[in-house]
C-alpha cells in the first residue's frame, strides 16, 4: 500500500489552473522528489497533500484512507507534516521552543494543568526539551537551543524546521525546497539527514531545485510543467528523457544535453 | 541580571512585594484605593496579553466581559434573589460560557477584522446595559449588594485591596505557568505562523478559543471585583472607551510582557489622577504623555527596558 496516493487532482484559482489532473503514488519509505520549473505547481501540490489548499477535484489517500479536505492539523496527528520553502519559523521562540512545539502531539495539553503549574508539567517539559536537544543534535544544530530564532541564519533556520517537523514523529515527511539558500557542506549535512531518517522507515516527499541534490538523493522523481504532469521516473529516467529537458531547457540539440545535466 | 529578567516567575514575585510594600509606605485609604484599582485593571490586561500579546489575536471588546462579570454581580443579588458571591461566580462561568459563542464564529477573522467583530461585540453589550432598564437600571446604574464569603463581609479598601492584589498575583503565576506549557507554546506559535503551527499538529482555532475564554474570564473576575469594590455598576464600566482603555494599558506596558501589563495599568490608572491638577488640560497632557512613552519606548515600556538592560549588561 502507498504512503501516500495522489490520484487526479487539480486545483483551480478562479480561472487560474494551477494542478491538473496529476496521479501519482509514493511507496513507504521512499524518497520522492517533485520538480519543475518555478510556477509548475509543486509548492501548490504539496499545500493540497498537506491540508494547506483544498483540491477542485480528485482524491488523496494517505496510507490507504481518503484524506482529501482533511486540514493540517488533522493530518499531522495521522503522521504527515511538512516543513515550508517560505520559512515559517516561530521567530519569538528559541530554537529549542521551536522543536518542543513540533513535540505538541506527544504531550499531555490540558490547559487546567498547565495553568496551575504542576510539576508534571515541568517534568514534561523537561522530557520535551532533551528530546528537542536531540532532534537539534540530529540535523547539525547542537547547542543552538537557546539562541532566539529570528537571530539564527538562513541555513540554520532550513534545518531547524526539519527538526521540528521530525519531533512530530511523522510516518510521511513533505521538504519543501529544504537546501534552498544553503551553501555545500550545509546541502550535504542535510542529504546525510535526510537518507538518515529514509533509512529509518520513514516517507520523505521534498521538492527541490537543486538538480545535483535531487539526482543524487531521489529513489523516484515526479516532473510537473505548467501543473501537469510531464514524466516519472528514477533519476536517471528523467535525466534522459526529452520532454524533461526541453521543458527546463527549451528545444535544446541533442549534443548538449549531457552537458546541461552533468 | 538575565536570569532575573527569563524568570517568568519574576513579575509575579516583583507584584507580592509591592502589594506588601504599598500598604506599609502610603497607609492612606486613597492610595490605597488607587492600588486597587491598579490591581483590578491589571487583572483585565493579564488577561488580554495573553490573547493578544502572546496568541497575537486582538479584542476591541474587552470591556464587553467586564460589564458581563460586574452586571452579573450586581443583578444576581438585586433581581434574583441569590447571593452576591454565588452571582459572581456565576457571571464569571457565564461570561466564559459567551466568549466561548462568541469566540467561535469571530476568531477566524484576522486583523482589522477580529477588531472590527470585537468591537461589535462591545457595542451590542453597552446598548443592552443601557437601554434593559429593568434590569440594570439603565444609565444611572444600579447599586451592588455586598459580598459575603462565609461570615466574612468582603467591604471597604482595606479588604478590596488584599482581596484584588492576591488575585492579580494568581493570575500572573497561571499566566506564567501558562507559557511555559505546551498550551503556552502552542499560543505563541499560533501568533508566529498559524500555518506551521497546523502542520504541527496545533488545532488552531481551538487554542484561538480558549485563550479568548480564558482572557474574558479574567475580564469577568475583575469587572465583578470593581462592582463589588465600588458598590454599584454603571454603563461606563463596559463602554467601548473602556475597551480601548485596557488596549492601550497592554500596548503601553509592553504586548507579551506580563509585568508589562500591569505597569500599563498602573499608568493609566494613576497618571490621570497625578494630572488633575492641570484641571481642562488633564486629557491633552495625558495624551502627550502616552504619545512620547510610546515613541521612545515602541515595543512598550517593559520589552524596551529590558532589551536596553540586557544591552547594558552583554
Amino acid at each position: 500500500m502507498s504512503a501516500i496516493s495522489v490520484e487526479h487532482v487539480s486545483i483551480r484559482f478562479g480561472g487560474l489552473v494551477a494542478l491538473s489532473d496529476v496521479s501519482f503514488d509514493v511507496p513507504p519509505g521512499e524518497i520522492f522528489a517533485l520538480i519543475g520549473p518555478n510556477g509548475a505547481g509543486k509548492t501548490t501540490l504539496f499545500n493540497v497533500v498537506s491540508g494547506v489548499y483544498a483540491c477542485t477535484d480528485g482524491r488523496i489517500r494517505f496510507n490507504g484512507k481518503t484524506i482529501t479536505g482533511a486540514l493540517p492539523h488533522e493530518l499531522a496527528r495521522k503522521g504527515l507534516t511538512r516543513t515550508f520553502q517560505n520559512l515559517q519559523i516561530f521567530f519569538r521562540m528559541s530554537a529549542a521552543e521551536n522543536v518542543m512545539v513540533g513535540r505538541h502531539l506527544h504531550e499531555r495539553r490540558n490547559p487546567l494543568l498547565d495553568f496551575l503549574g504542576l510539576p508534571m508539567v515541568h517534568r514534561q517539559n523537561a522530557e520535551s526539551r532533551k528530546l528537542a536537544e536531540e532532534l537539534l543534535d540530529l540535523v547539525g544544530l547542537s547547542g543552538l537551543g537557546d539562541q532566539p530564532a529570528g537571530e539564527l541564519p538562513y541555513g540554520v533556520l532550513k534545518r531547524l524546521e526539519i527538526a521540528r517537523a521530525l519531533a512530530t514523529r511523522p510516518s510521511v515527511i513533505m521538504l519543501d525546497e529544504p537546501v534552498a539558500g544553503c551553501n555545500a557542506v550545509e546541502t550535504a549535512e542535510i542529504a546525510h539527514v535526510i537518507r538518515k531518517i529514509a533509512g529509518s522507515g520513514m516517507t520523505v516527499m521534498l521538492v527541490e531545485h537543486d538538480m545535483g541534490f535531487v539526482m543524487t538523493l531521489a529513489d523516484r522523481i515526479h516532473v510537473l510543467n505548467r501543473g501537469m504532469t510531464l514524466a516519472e521516473g528514477t533519476p536517471s529516467e528523467i535525466r534522459n528523457n526529452p520532454a524533461v529537458i526541453e521543458a527546463y531547457l527549451g528545444t535544446a540539440k541533442p549534443g548538449e544535453t549531457s552537458r546541461a545535466h552533468g | 541580571m538575565r536570569r532575573i529578567l527569563a524568570n517568568p516567575y519574576a513579575p509575579a514575585f516583583a507584584l507580592a512585594v509591592v502589594v506588601v510594600m504599598v500598604p506599609l509606605l502610603v497607609p492612606s485609604p486613597f492610595y490605597l484605593r488607587l492600588a486597587t484599582l491598579v490591581f483590578i485593571n491589571a487583572l483585565v490586561v493579564v488577561g488580554l496579553n495573553l490573547l493578544m500579546g502572546y496568541a497575537g489575536q486582538i479584542s476591541l471588546g474587552h470591556a464587553a466581559f467586564f460589564a458581563m462579570g460586574a452586571y452579573a454581580s450586581a443583578i444576581g443579588p438585586a433581581h434574583l434573589g441569590l447571593p452576591t458571591l454565588a452571582s459572581m461566580l456565576a457571571g464569571i462561568v457565564l461570561t466564559g460560557v459567551v466568549a466561548y459563542g462568541v469566540g467561535k464564529p469571530i476568531l477566524r477573522f484576522k486583523g482589522y477584522h477580529l477588531a472590527v467583530a470585537t468591537l461589535g461585540l462591545g457595542v451590542i453589550v453597552s446598548i443592552v446595559i443601557t437601554n434593559e432598564i429593568a434590569w440594570t437600571g439603565g444609565p444611572d446604574g444600579m447599586q451592588v449588594a455586598r459580598l459575603w464569603i462565609g461570615s466574612w463581609r468582603v467591604s471597604g479598601v482595606a479588604n478590596w485591596y488584599w482581596v484584588a492584589g492576591i488575585t492579580l498575583i494568581v493570575a500572573m503565576l497561571g499566566a506564567a505557568n501558562l507559557l511555559s506549557s505546551p498550551t503556552g507554546r502552542a499560543l505563541r506559535a499560533i501568533h508566529d505562523s498559524e500555518v506551521a503551527a497546523g502542520v504541527l499538529g496545533i488545532d488552531v482555532a481551538r487554542y484561538k478559543l480558549l485563550v479568548f475564554v480564558i482572557s474574558a474570564i479574567y475580564a469577568a473576575t475583575a469587572g465583578a471585583f470593581l462592582a463589588l469594590f465600588d458598590g454599584h455598576v454603571t454603563p461606563v464600566t463596559g463602554g467601548i472607551l473602556r475597551s480601548i482603555e485596557f488596549v492601550a494599558m497592554a500596548v503601553l506596558g509592553g504586548l507579551g510582557s506580563i509585568l508589562g501589563s500591569v505597569l500599563g495599568a498602573a499608568v493609566l490608572v494613576v497618571l490621570p489622577q497625578a494630572l488633575t491638577s492641570f484641571h481642562e488640560f488633564e486629557h491633552a497632557i495625558l495624551g502627550a504623555i502616552l504619545m512620547v512613552l510610546m515613541i521612545a519606548l515602541r515595543r512598550g515600556v517593559i520589552p524596551s527596558l529590558q532589551s536596553w538592560l540586557l544591552r547594558g549588561a552583554a
